[in-house]
C-alpha cells in the first residue's frame, strides 16, 4: 500500500527515460507523458485521501528502518502540494503541445519536463536530508535543460547566471548537510529533529539552521530573487509557467519542513524570516510596478507571492499554517495561469510592454476576461482561490499580534492587484491597435489549457470547503512536529 | 588529523571563491568544480576521518569507520561532474553566440 507513495516521482522518472528512446515520435511523446503525469495526479490523490483517513505514509526503501535507510514520508502537506504540482504540471504541459515548436520537442523537451516533476515530487516526498538535496539536483539539471533548450542569446546568457546561483546553493546546502551530520550524526529529518530537541538548539545549531536559511531562500527566491525575474522570463512561455508555479515553491516547501520539524527552538530565526518577508515583499512590489515587460512583471509577482507565503512561517501558528498551505496551492495554479497569459499575450502581439499594446479584449475577449479573473484571484479577492489563503494568513497574523507583518502582507495585495491592473488597463482597455484582418489566430487548443486553470481557480474558490479536511491536517502535522516524529519514529524511538 | 583537512578545506574554498569572482568564464567553472571538492573534503572530515576498522561486520573490530560520508560524497561527486559538464557546454555555446571572449558580464561599453 504504502509502496504507491513512491510512484509520483518514478513514475515520471522511468517514463522520461522511455521517452528518450521514442526520439521520433513525437506525437506518443506527448500522449505518454501527459499520462505520466494524469496518473501521478491520480495516485497523489488517492494517496491523499488515504492519509486522512490512516495518519501520515511512510516507506522505508529496503526496508531500511528510519533512521538508518532513505524514506519517503508522505503527509498532508507534501501530498497535496504533489497534487497541485502534478495538476498544473500537465495542464502546462497541454499549452507546450501547441507552442512548442517541433524542433525543441525533438531535443527531449518531454523527458525534461517529466524529469522536473519527479525532482519537485521527490523533493516534496523524501524525509532524508541528503535525499533532498539529490532530488533537488535532478530539478535542478532538468530546468538548466529547458532554460537553455532553443539556445536564444537571451536564454543563454540568464541560463549562466542562474546555473551559476544554483551551483552555488547547492555548494552551501552541501555546507549545511556536513555541519548538521558533523553536529548530530544523522539525516533523517525526523532524527534531526528529535536530536535538536535533545540537545537544545545552541548557537552551533542555530548558525546550522542560517546556513539552510540561505539555501533554500536562494532557491525560493527569499530576499535572494535577483537571478529570479531575469531567468523567469528568458525561457519559452510553457517553461516559464513550469518555473513559476513549481521551482520557487520547492523552496518554500523546503523552508517550511525545516523550520517546523527541525529547528523551531529559537525564535530568532523567525524573526530574520518574517524581517526577509516583508524585505521580499517590498522589493517584489517595487520591482512590479518598476518594469513595463509583461513577462518581468508576472516574474515579480511571484517573489511578491514569495513573501506573502512565508510570513505564514514567520508567524508559525495553526491557523497561519492553513493559510499558507491554501496559499501556496493557489498560488501554483494561479501563477502557472498568469505567466501562460502573460506569454499568450506576448505571443498574440509580438510585443511585451505593456503600453506598446491596446485594446486586446476587443481582439481576444477570452484572454482579455481570463486576465482580469487571474488578476482578482492572484489579489485575493472571493470568491478566488486566493481569498481563503489570504484570510488564514491574516488571522494567524492577529492571533500572535504581529501588525507590521499583516500590514505590509495586505498592503502587497494591493501592489499586486496595481501592477496587474496597469497591464490590464493599458493592454486589454482603450482602441484596438489590431485590425480584424492581422490578428494572429487564437486556436483553441491555446485556450484550452488556460481555461481549465481559470476554472481550477474558481474551483478552489467556490469549493474551499472540500479542500478545508486535508488543509486542516496538513496544518496540524506542521503545527505539531510531534506527529510527523512519530510517524517516522514511532516504532523504534530509543 | 581533522584540522589539518579542515584547513586544507579553507585553502580550496578561498582559491574556489578567488576564481568565481573573476571574469572569465572557464576560470568561475574551475572555481565551482574547486569549491565541490573543497565540501566534499569537508563532508568526509565531519564523518570522523580514520576512526577504527572497515565497515564490514564479520571482521570483528572494535570499531568501525562511518561508510556514509562516503556514500554521500559518491552522490555528490556524480552530480558537480554533471552540474560542470552542463556548465562547460553552456559557455561553450555562449562563446560561439556572441563571437567573442567568453565573459560573463555584459559588453564593457554597457
Amino acid at each position: 500500500m504504502n509502496n504507491l507513495l513512491v510512484l509520483p516521482m518514478v513514475l515520471p522518472i522511468l517514463m522520461g527515460v522511455l521517452l528518450v528512446f521514442l526520439r521520433p515520435y513525437i506525437r506518443l511523446q506527448r500522449a505518454l507523458s501527459l499520462v505520466t503525469l494524469l496518473a501521478s495526479a491520480g495516485i497523489a490523490a488517492y494517496c491523499l485521501e488515504h492519509i486522512r483517513h490512516t495518519g501520515i505514509m511512510r516507506l522505508d526503501f529496503g526496508n531500511w528502518l528510519p533512521p538508518h535507510g532513505i524514506l519517503f514520508v508522505g503527509d498532508s502537506f507534501a501530498m497535496l502540494l504533489v497534487l497541485a504540482a502534478c495538476v498544473v504540471s500537465s495542464i502546462i504541459l497541454i499549452y507546450a503541445f501547441s507552442t512548442t515548436g517541433l524542433q525543441t520537442e525533438e531535443m527531449f523537451f518531454y523527458p525534461f519536463v517529466l524529469f522536473l516533476v519527479a525532482g519537485v515530487n521527490g523533493s516534496f516526498l523524501t524525509g532524508d536530508l541528503f535525499n533532498l538535496f539529490v532530488c533537488f539536483e535532478v530539478m535542478l539539471l532538468a530546468s538548466y535543460v529547458l532554460l537553455t533548450l532553443g539556445g536564444r542569446k537571451m536564454q543563454l546568457k540568464e541560463g549562466i547566471t542562474y546555473v551559476l546561483i544554483n551551483v552555488l546553493a547547492s555548494w552551501f546546502f552541501l555546507l549545511g548537510i556536513a555541519y548538521l551530520y558533523g553536529a548530530l550524526g544523522t539525516l533523517n529529518m525526523a532524527h534531526i529533529a528529535v536530536r535538536v530537541a535533545e540537545a537544545g538548539q545552541g548557537p552551533l545549531l542555530t548558525l546550522i539552521s542560517i546556513i539552510f536559511l540561505l539555501v533554500f531562500s536562494l532557491k525560493a527566491g527569499l530576499l535572494l530573487y535577483f537571478w529570479l525575474p531575469g531567468s523567469y522570463s528568458a525561457p519559452p512561455t510553457a517553461v516559464a509557467a513550469l518555473f513559476g508555479a513549481l521551482l520557487t515553491k520547492v523552496g518554500i516547501y523546503a523552508l517550511y519542513r525545516m523550520f517546523t520539524l527541525i529547528f523551531v527552538h529559537d525564535p530568532l530565526v523567525f524573526q530574520i524570516i518574517g524581517v526577509l518577508a516583508i524585505l521580499t515583499m517590498v522589493g517584489g512590489c517595487l520591482g512590479a510596478v518598476a518594469y513595463s515587460d509583461i513577462r518581468q512583471i508576472v516574474s515579480y509577482n511571484v517573489i511578491l507571492s514569495v513573501g506573502f507565503v512565508l510570513t505564514g512561517l514567520a508567524i508559525s501558528t495553526t491557523a497561519s499554517f492553513q493559510g499558507a498551505s491554501y496559499y501556496l496551492i493557489h498560488d501554483m495554479v494561479s501563477k502557472a495561469l498568469l505567466f501562460l497569459l502573460a506569454g499568450t499575450v506576448v505571443y498574440l502581439t509580438g510585443r511585451s510592454k505593456f503600453h506598446e499594446i491596446s485594446g486586446l479584449i476587443r481582439n481576444y475577449p477570452l484572454v482579455g476576461w481570463l486576465f482580469f479573473l487571474t488578476m482578482l484571484a492572484v489579489a485575493g479577492i472571493p470568491p478566488f482561490s486566493g481569498f481563503i489563503g489570504k484570510v488564514y494568513i491574516g488571522l494567524g497574523a492577529i492571533e500572535v499580534k504581529a501588525y507590521v507583518l499583516l500590514a505590509v502582507a495586505f498592503l502587497s495585495s494591493i501592489g499586486v492587484l496595481y501592477s496587474l491592473l496597469r497591464i490590464f488597463l493599458n493592454s486589454f482597455w482603450g482602441e484596438t491597435t489590431i485590425s480584424e484582418d492581422d490578428q494572429k489566430h487564437f486556436d483553441k487548443s491555446l485556450g484550452l489549457p488556460l481555461v481549465l486553470l481559470a476554472l481550477l481557480v474558481v474551483a478552489m474558490g467556490v469549493g474551499t470547503e472540500l479542500l478545508a479536511p486535508y488543509i486542516q491536517d496538513a496544518a496540524q502535522t506542521l503545527a505539531n512536529p510531534e506527529l510527523y516524529i512519530r510517524a517516522v519514529l514511532g516504532d523504534n524511538l530509543e | 588529523m581533522e584540522t589539518l583537512i579542515t584547513l586544507l578545506v579553507g585553502v580550496l574554498v578561498a582559491v574556489g571563491v578567488y576564481l568565481l569572482l573573476s571574469k572569465e568564464m572557464l576560470r568561475i567553472i574551475l572555481g565551482t568544480a574547486i569549491l565541490s571538492h573543497a565540501i566534499h573534503l569537508l563532508l568526509l572530515t565531519m564523518g570522523g576521518l580514520k576512526k577504527g576498522d572497515v565497515p564490514l561486520l564479520q571482521e570483528g573490530a572494535a570499531e568501525y569507520t562511518d561508510a556514509l560520508p562516503q556514500a554521500l560524497i559518491l552522490t555528490a561527486i556524480v552530480i558537480s561532474f554533471a552540474v560542470t559538464a552542463f556548465l562547460l557546454v553552456l559557455s561553450y555555446r555562449v562563446y560561439q553566440e556572441s563571437g567573442r571572449g567568453s565573459e560573463l558580464r555584459g559588453q564593457r561599453d554597457e
